[in-house]
């Protein structure tokens, strides 16, 4: 589900050729796992198809591909709400808040807002396990402190990146 | 109903340092709610100004609807001693004191004789798992003990509000957990009002609420008002 709304919100910066949208999600979110070009296209048919974008004048570029993809604004509005919905919290969710927080930036929104919206939703599920401790037996309370030092940890990350977002924005904007 | 304990705009700066920019917070009685947020972002001055322990530069503190922020030196030194409780990080118990007249401390300036705040103190103790250490020193004491016995000090004679900041910064996160489940069960039972300044998220987890300072201001949770 990420690499289609990561590739909307690629578009939302500007229009762009499937290659082009390659390369940057590669450059900003692969880490070392590129996108094959085949899910590019089948990625980009599949949003045309559902209306979130359309294919705009053909224009050199580089690549085979001379089409390029325009946002919609279906596409837009889903872009919109998935960065700001925060994230269900569970445990190892790094990457894909990653992904929401870079895409902010890049697209001038308040990233810092959804770091705090996302850290909500993490305590408020800290606070459920919290309770289950102070009521559970042994092997609940086991259970639960495995699921809040993920958490814990997830946390840590968002307040890092918080601290950050100032250098990651001058680095993920051309 | 008026918050039990609020800070409305509040400003304070240590000489040209700001810590405080314009900060809102109203606590609810009997919530407990935990201030979070980076070092120096302002947590500890904000639980100092809702304290009476400093004068803010500017705005109001208000205690159950009551301003004290105009309040003088010694106004806020009696309400601090008869509605206020407090916990430390480092439990700042007494050393040349035993465990029980440590806690027994606050009962002793409101005034109570020596007898029934000593029996008043003791009667923490087992419940605190601290039973047969009501003679010993700070020094005897592990950083646990101490901090149940910091903990027992606060709530003593029964305070409106409690005033907690980083108590469990100095103990490791088991012993930490202990401290927390003990403060918030005395403290639901009583229906204290409980400010908890802290940076860890699973100490902050025990509260009902948190807040986020940041830059010296007060940021809530999306969709809760601060």
């Amino acid at each position: 589900m990420t690499v289609p709304l990561t590739l909307l919100g690629l578009l939302e910066r500007e229009p762009s050729h499937g290659y082009d949208l390659k390369r940057d999600y590669d450059t900003f979110f692969g880490r070392g796992k590129p996108l094959p070009y085949g899910q590019v296209y089948s990625t980009l048919s599949r949003l045309a198809r559902d209306g979130k974008v359309v294919v705009g004048d053909v224009a050199p570029g580089a690549g085979p591909d001379r089409k390029r993809y325009v946002i919609t604004d279906v596409g837009a509005t889903e872009v919109e709400h998935w960065l700001t919905e925060p994230v269900e919290p569970e445990p190892h969710l790094q990457t894909l808040l990653f992904t929401k927080v870079v895409l902010a930036l890049m697209l001038d929104r308040p990233a810092e807002e959804y770091l705090d919206t996302q850290r909500a939703a993490h305590l408020r599920r800290m606070r459920e396990l919290t309770e289950i401790k102070r009521s559970g037996e042994l092997v609940d309370v086991m259970l639960a402190d495995h699921g809040l030092y993920h958490l814990e940890a997830d946390l840590r990350w968002i307040e890092t990146t918080g601290a950050r977002l100032d250098a990651l924005r001058e680095a993920v904007r051309p | 109903m008026s918050p039990m304990i609020e800070a409305r705009d509040v400003t304070y700066a240590f000489g040209e340092t700001p810590a405080l920019r314009g900060a809102n917070l109203a606590v609810a009685a009997g919530e407990v709610v935990a201030v979070m947020g980076p070092s120096g972002s302002g947590k500890s001055t904000l639980l100092h100004c809702l304290a009476g322990i400093l004068r803010p530069d500017s705005g109001e503190v208000r205690f159950d609807g009551t301003r004290i922020d105009t309040l003088g030196e010694a106004d806020r030194s009696a309400l601090r001693r008869d509605s206020f409780g407090f916990v430390f990080q480092f439990g700042q118990l007494v050393p040349e004191l035993t465990a029980a007249e440590n806690v027994a401390l606050p009962l002793l300036l409101r005034g109570v004789r020596r007898t029934p705040a000593l029996r008043a103190a003791r009667g923490w103790f087992e419940r605190l798992g601290l039973a047969g250490m009501e003679h010993r020193r700070s020094g005897e004491l592990s950083g646990g003990q101490a901090q149940r016995v910091a903990l027992a000090r606060g709530l003593v004679a029964e305070p409106r509000v409690l005033f907690a900041d980083e108590p469990t910064g100095a103990l490791d996160s088991l012993t930490g957990e202990e401290v927390m489940t003990l403060l918030v069960d005395a403290a639901r039972e009583k229906g204290t009002t409980v400010v908890l300044v802290t940076h860890e998220a699973r100490i902050a987890a025990y509260a009902d609420r948190e807040v986020m300072v940041r830059d010296g201001r007060v940021n809530a949770p999306a969709g809760v008002a601060s």
